[in-house]
């Protein structure tokens, strides 16, 4: 029997996702030997990586986007043409109808526009807004009961499919691995160095790829690394626009009368290292984003290289040093914004930014000064060791001594959900819908700075009454086949309040129960 | 947060219903409406994250830089697309005919080269100084929207405020309490199911058993066909929350002060001039104002609606026909109780040498001076309320009179 299950739940909840159901063990286990149980997977930094079958590279994923993209365009126009010799034809009432030979085209044609324009939604494919209220929408279908007669669902493209094997593939892993840190790890780099799947059709179908390429591979490496691999990603390039940025003196800048996009080199100083605060200029703003004009993607035609992969394109990149947060940086092509990243990744206000967010990530909304303070000091003393860093939290006091008051995430508390009920899923639909609606749709923040990471985001009322109604639901679907109480025993155990075990045990019916036990406070709070 | 003593009052669904904490001021209200002449003051406060670029909105054509500045996505009298003269120098973006109605019914106007008093270029702090009425960045918790409703005096006290979304915006986070609403479709837990969580919530977790009694609560106000989500893009959906929130507000016992947001305006690329991207969500934006007008009907009148953002951006157009994050904007009113009619502005120009720090629109007025004006003429606050709790530190930017008609 568990010898200390209140170490058991923070070992569970605050560093991983939750104990799973059926026969696990987690709970036992994780209160044997609490840190042991969460520092088990920081031994096994392969364990982070993400492979399964079907995903494919960002380059792969990219040529898919261009193939899609073309298919969709000549669709429209031989559209156009039928549409008008259709006008030329019908003219003329008497005129026999088309051969056969045209007609059948023609169909296929009329097919996938639809699909086209259900995707386009006019001209603003590349326009995050509206990109990112329509998309949400269409991915709900499973949000209402259906109604009587529903029209069949269009065939998902290869980026919506993309997008669902990608989720589907991240989901099962929460699922199924055993304390969850190193996930929740991912989760946490992934959000910091976030971008978002609604900037248009790359950036949807490469949001997991950029996780499992640019992330994963450094959750337990250094941050230097997965800096410089998120910064030469070609999902971050198109999401902050660098892709699009042109040395004003570069021969392209000239060429084409076009310059400077600082949106990327502002966000890399501000939210991925130094923090706002941390000791830059709009000098070293404009500076920085000279610095890494020419760092971009190949396009569809290969022109620079594979397309769909990082390149850097020296036509486009500003000549000359460049003076950087009082260091000038000699003229070196993509080497020059490689340097400059090294010595922001090492940065004391990086060190200082860094150990704040991971601290507030998993201690408390306030974090312990003392604690930031320690973690700091291990990212100097390491140069940025995220394994380190990592080690240092469980190593902390302060962590097992916090009470646990952080609300779960919307995507913690749906599966914690899923481990507890032992749901392996076979579809992300559920769960793409629900993040949905509870405001943190998967891999879709509304701005580069991420979800928020504070019990007040999430404990809202909307929130927590959507919480509700999606327990219910699920509750009323699996509700009839499982033991609440023996439910409660995975999850708590002797740590559940005589309060939420007595809620549970009076419960009316099998499903009130499990919906109040997936709301329950030791559910929610981390 | 709701305190203890409200709480232990919902014993029931129905309770919820009927004597929830967010409604149960209603009583005070008519109160409320006799002091300030009869009228029923109503103020919605929209916030739009990412940066409006206001020398597109609201294009001063007059301006002989203009043009030159704003380049391939400078707004013009003539072409295709004409921008809608506002007076001899501002013009309306032509995305916006509903405004444009509006203002020349003289119950719109606009004040341009406005910020607030943040001068860096982060979106996030530019935000919370925003929302909180903090004279500067920092970890607050409270926005001073909230802090406004908990200093309307006693007896006459709003209590509730909506704040519409799944979660609750800073500007109206605070002690006073908050509900919250958002539009979407899902089969809902039932009443004895819910009840049960109040009460092991209240037992265990009184944050989140206020939470929910709210959330509960506002679901049933907020029901009916038109509330139900409908697919579509961003400008379909800005206008069905607008019209949500309207229909709340235009209840009797509704929600006086609401807070909403809508996200996106953060064109560093490609923004369009008359037509294109910025021109598409300038379009959300006036089909919400109309869709707050048409739902509230009477209480139109006695509405005004504050529409603001955290800087502007630069007067200059980047690489990219975009703009980068700048400094000074617009803000717009809208509502019946609005003296419009009006661009308000003490124009810096847009020379080279009168620009801020040499790329953005300079600012002239304090936004704080606007939002105290609204406050002031439709709630009565006091300069030195307005200038301690509500924008702390603010004492040197006075409300500006004669916004509110």
């Amino acid at each position: 029997m568990a010898r200390d299950s209140q170490a058991a739940l923070v070992a569970l909840n605050r560093f991983g996702f939750g104990a799973r159901g059926g026969a696990s063990g987690d709970l036992i286990n994780a209160a044997s030997d609490p840190r042991g149980f969460v520092k088990a997977e920081l031994a096994r930094p392969n364990g982070v990586l993400l492979e399964a079958p079907g995903l494919q590279s960002t380059p792969q994923l990219g040529q898919a986007v261009f193939a899609y993209q073309d298919q969709v365009k000549q669709a429209r126009e031989a559209a156009k043409e039928t549409a008008k010799e259709t006008a030329k034809a019908t003219a003329p009432a008497e005129m026999p109808p088309q051969p056969p030979a045209d007609q059948k085209p023609a169909l296929r044609r009329n097919l996938s526009l639809n699909t086209a324009a259900t995707e386009i939604g006019g001209q603003m494919t590349d326009a995050k807004p509206a990109d990112s209220a329509a998309k949400p929408e269409m991915m709900q279908p499973n949000a209402s009961p259906p109604p009587a007669a529903k029209p069949a669902p269009q065939p998902l493209n290869v980026i919506q499919k993309t997008f669902r094997a990608e989720a589907l593939a991240r989901l099962q892993r929460a699922t199924l691995v055993e304390c969850g840190f190193t996930e929740r790890l991912v989760v946490f780099w992934s959000n910091h160095f976030c971008i978002s799947a609604s900037k248009g059709e790359l950036a949807r179908i490469w949001a997991g790829a950029f996780e499992r390429e640019a992330i994963r591979p450094h959750v337990l490496g250094r941050f230097a690394d997965m800096l410089k691999a998120v910064e030469q990603h070609p999902a971050m390039l198109f999401f902050l626009d660098n892709q699009q940025s042109l040395g004003p003196d570069s021969r392209a800048g000239q060429n084409r009368k076009r310059g400077l996009n600082e949106n990327l080199a502002r966000e890399i100083m501000e939210l991925h290292t130094l923090g706002v605060g941390g000791g830059y200029t709009q000098e070293d703003v404009t500076s920085l984003a000279r610095i890494i004009t020419g760092w971009t993607f190949a396009g569809r035609q290969g022109q620079l290289g594979t397309p769909g992969s990082f390149v850097f394109n020296t036509n486009a990149h500003q000549p000359g040093s460049q003076m950087l947060l009082g260091k000038t940086y000699e003229p070196a092509g993509v080497a020059q914004g490689e340097a400059a990243l090294a010595d922001i990744a090492r940065h004391p206000s990086t060190a200082n930014f860094i150990a704040t967010k991971l601290v507030r990530q998993f201690v408390a909304d306030d974090p312990p000064p003392a604690l930031v303070a320690r973690l700091r000091d291990v990212f100097v003393r390491t140069d940025g060791d995220l394994k380190a860093m990592a080690t240092a939290l469980v190593d902390s006091d302060e962590a097992w001594k916090a009470p646990l008051t952080k609300m779960r995430s919307p995507y913690d508390f749906l599966v914690a959900s899923g481990r507890l009920l032992a749901r392996v899923p076979e579809d992300p639909g559920r769960y793409l819908n629900s993040l949905n609606l509870l405001g943190q749709p998967l891999w879709s923040p509304a701005g580069p700075n991420g979800f928020p990471d504070t019990s007040a985001a999430w404990a809202a009322p909307e929130g927590i009454k959507l919480r509700l109604d999606i327990a219910a639901q699920v509750a009323s679907r699996l509700g009839d086949n499982i033991d609440p109480l023996d439910l409660l025993e995975f999850a708590a155990a002797d740590a559940a309040s005589i309060e939420t075990r007595r809620t549970i045990e009076r419960a009316e019916s099998r499903q009130q129960a499990l919906a109040l036990l997936l709301m329950s406070p030791e559910m929610q709070r981390r | 947060m709701i305190d203890c003593v409200e709480n232990r009052l919902l014993t029931s669904r129905r309770g919820l219903l009927l004597g929830g904490a967010s409604f149960a001021a209603w009583a005070y209200l008519p109160k409320f409406a006799r002091a300030a002449n009869g009228r029923d003051p109503r103020l919605i406060v929209v916030i739009l994250r990412g940066a409006l670029d206001g020398l597109s909105t609201v294009a001063p054509l007059g301006d002989p830089d203009y043009a030159g500045l704003h380049g391939s996505i400078a707004l013009a009298a003539d072409g295709a697309h004409p921008a809608i003269m506002l007076d001899s120098f501002f013009a309306l973006h032509p995305a916006m005919p509903e405004f444009a109605r509006m203002y020349r019914g003289g119950h719109a106007a606009v004040i341009h080269a406005v910020a607030t008093p943040y001068r860096d270029r982060s979106h996030f702090d530019g935000q919370d100084v925003l929302e909180s009425g903090y004279a500067g960045p920092g970890r607050v918790q409270s926005g001073w929207l909230n802090r406004a409703l908990e200093a309307l005096p006693r007896g006459e006290r709003v209590w509730s405020g909506l704040a519409v979304g799944p979660t609750t915006p800073l500007v109206l986070r605070g002690n006073a309490p908050t509900v919250g609403w958002a539009p979407v479709a899902l089969p809902q837990a039932d009443d004895d199911t819910a009840m049960r969580l109040v009460d092991l919530y209240r037992h265990r977790d009184p944050a989140l058993a206020s939470a929910l009694s709210q959330g509960l609560q506002l679901e049933k106000a907020a029901s009916g066909d038109d509330m139900k989500p409908k697919p579509g893009n961003q400008v379909v959906q800005m206008r069905q929350v607008a019209r949500g929130a309207a229909k709340l507000m235009a209840a009797d016992d509704g929600p006086r002060i609401a807070a909403l947001a809508f996200d996106g305006w953060d064109t560093h690329a490609n923004e369009g001039g008359p037509v294109g991207r910025l021109a598409f969500l300038l379009g959300g934006l006036d089909g919400a104002l109309a869709e707050f007008e048409s739902g509230l009907g009477d209480r139109w009148r006695d509405t005004a609606v504050v529409v603001a953002t955290e800087f502007g951006r630069t007067a200059r157009i980047n690489g990219t026909d975009g703009t980068d994050h700048g400094t000074g904007t617009i803000a717009l009113l809208a509502g019946g109780a609005v003296k419009g009619g009006r661009v308000i502005s003490d124009w810096p120009g847009l020379k080279l040498a009168n620009l801020y720090e040499g790329r953005d629109l300079k600012p002239t007025t304090d936004l704080r001076s606007v939002i105290k004006g609204v406050l002031q003429d439709q709630f009565g606050l006091s300069d030195r309320v307005l200038a301690e709790t509500v924008f702390p530190d603010s004492a040197s930017a006075r409300p500006m009179k004669g916004l509110i008609a």
